[in-house]
């Protein structure tokens, strides 16, 4: 049996790390909630944007013609995994990896594929491999763009990605990314970006149609709200992964919160039944000494 | 008429108005009541919104769309 001080030492340790485990649960809940609200701010603008493209390609005859529709045979695969800056969130990033992985190795595995990571785990990990970001214009250093998530940063990025794709540096850029369900569940998604898939028409009820008068012109107002509408979906994956992260996180330290506990109390038996055992030695030894005494 | 201003960040503003000028990308305008339904582009300026008690409020934009709509307007500013 441990002897008493190790013992005494090992409940110290492990409630040290309760408590460690227990804050930074406190802060991913508070982070948790700014996130969300961040995502439940930004849906009435994603939906009013989207209902407005629907709108304007049902009343145009022929479906909207831009440098971010074009579909060309696929040769160069941007992919952007996005992860968090720090670990400790249980399967969160392992997830995104595993799922890249699997998309280049089963997608794209004769092709030329690049990675551009989001968020410092995935840059960890691909920064080594033949993926590497090599000879572009695209932005190497994401990392900070978790330290401010404003639309006007992600807007930068979202950008330079649509340069690339217009530039024909890639034929296609697929996003990797986990999706928020709620605070305990979050899902894997490949999204594809560039070139842009026909909006599903399903998903939005159409509206009566009004006849709306266009300033400057239909064409117009379709090739501005393009570029507007891929921004928007960047910058709602990044805030999806960003509130999944949280909640990721929260989870799992909630977790190790009671792992802690069930620890302690496990130890904390150990430890009296060896100072009872110690305790009934020494009576034992007290008492033979006085009955050798005697004797 | 109801006016709806929101960024991808948060809901800036929303109110009862009496006339709304914006930064069109072919020139200012203005809306007032009963305005027909219209989609407008924007460039960078200002929106001036006059509400009820005629007081002045001015939001700054870099550009976004507006749609009025059966006296609702909703801009989607940046």
């Amino acid at each position: 049996m441990a002897n008493l001080k190790e013992i005494r030492s090992r409940i110290t340790s492990v409630s040290s790390t309760r408590q460690i485990t227990s804050a930074m649960k406190m802060v991913s809940a508070a982070k948790l909630r700014r996130a969300q609200d961040a995502i439940t701010q930004m849906r009435p603008y994603a939906n009013k944007l989207k209902e407005l493209l629907v709108n304007l390609s049902e009343s145009t005859d022929d479906s909207p013609e831009s440098a971010y529709t074009d579909s060309r045979e696929v040769e160069r695969v941007l992919l952007i995994p996005i992860t968090s800056n720090r670990g400790l969130a249980g399967a969160f990033n392992a997830n995104i990896i595993k799922e890249t992985n699997r998309v280049i190795a089963e997608q794209y595995a004769d092709k030329d594929v690049t990675v551009l990571s989001i968020g410092k785990k995935a840059d960890d990990f691909y920064k080594k491999t033949a993926y590497n970001i090599k000879g572009t214009t695209l932005p190497n250093k994401t990392e900070q763009i978790f330290d401010d998530l404003t639309f006007d940063n992600v807007a930068k990025i979202a950008q330079k990605i649509m340069d690339s794709f217009s530039y024909k540096q890639f034929d296609r850029v697929e996003l990797i990314y986990n999706e928020f369900v709620n605070p305990a569940v979050q899902n894997v998604r490949v999204e594809q970006y560039l070139p842009i898939a026909p909006p599903e028409q399903d998903e939005v009820e159409v509206k009566a149609k009004s006849d709306y008068i266009f300033e400057p012109s239909k064409e117009f107002i379709i090739s501005e709200l393009i570029p507007k509408s891929l921004r928007i979906q960047l910058f709602k994956a990044l805030l999806d992964s960003y509130a999944s992260e949280h909640g990721a996180r929260m989870t799992a330290m909630h977790k190790a919160t009671d792992n802690a506990t069930e620890l302690i109390g496990d130890l904390k038996l150990v430890y009296n039944k060896a100072r009872q055992a110690s305790i009934t030695n020494e009576i034992l030894e007290i008492v033979g000494g006085a009955e050798a005494l005697n004797g | 008429m109801l006016i709806e201003i929101v960024t991808p960040d948060r809901n800036v503003y929303s109110g009862d108005v009496s006339l709304a000028t914006f930064p069109g990308s072919d020139g200012s305008f203005g809306i007032k009541e009963n305005h027909a339904p219209m989609v407008a582009t924007l460039k960078e300026g200002k929106i001036k919104v006059i509400d009820e008690s005629n007081k002045e409020q001015f939001f700054e934009v870099k550009g976004g769309v507006v749609e009025v709509n059966h006296n609702k307007i909703i801009v989607l500013a940046e």
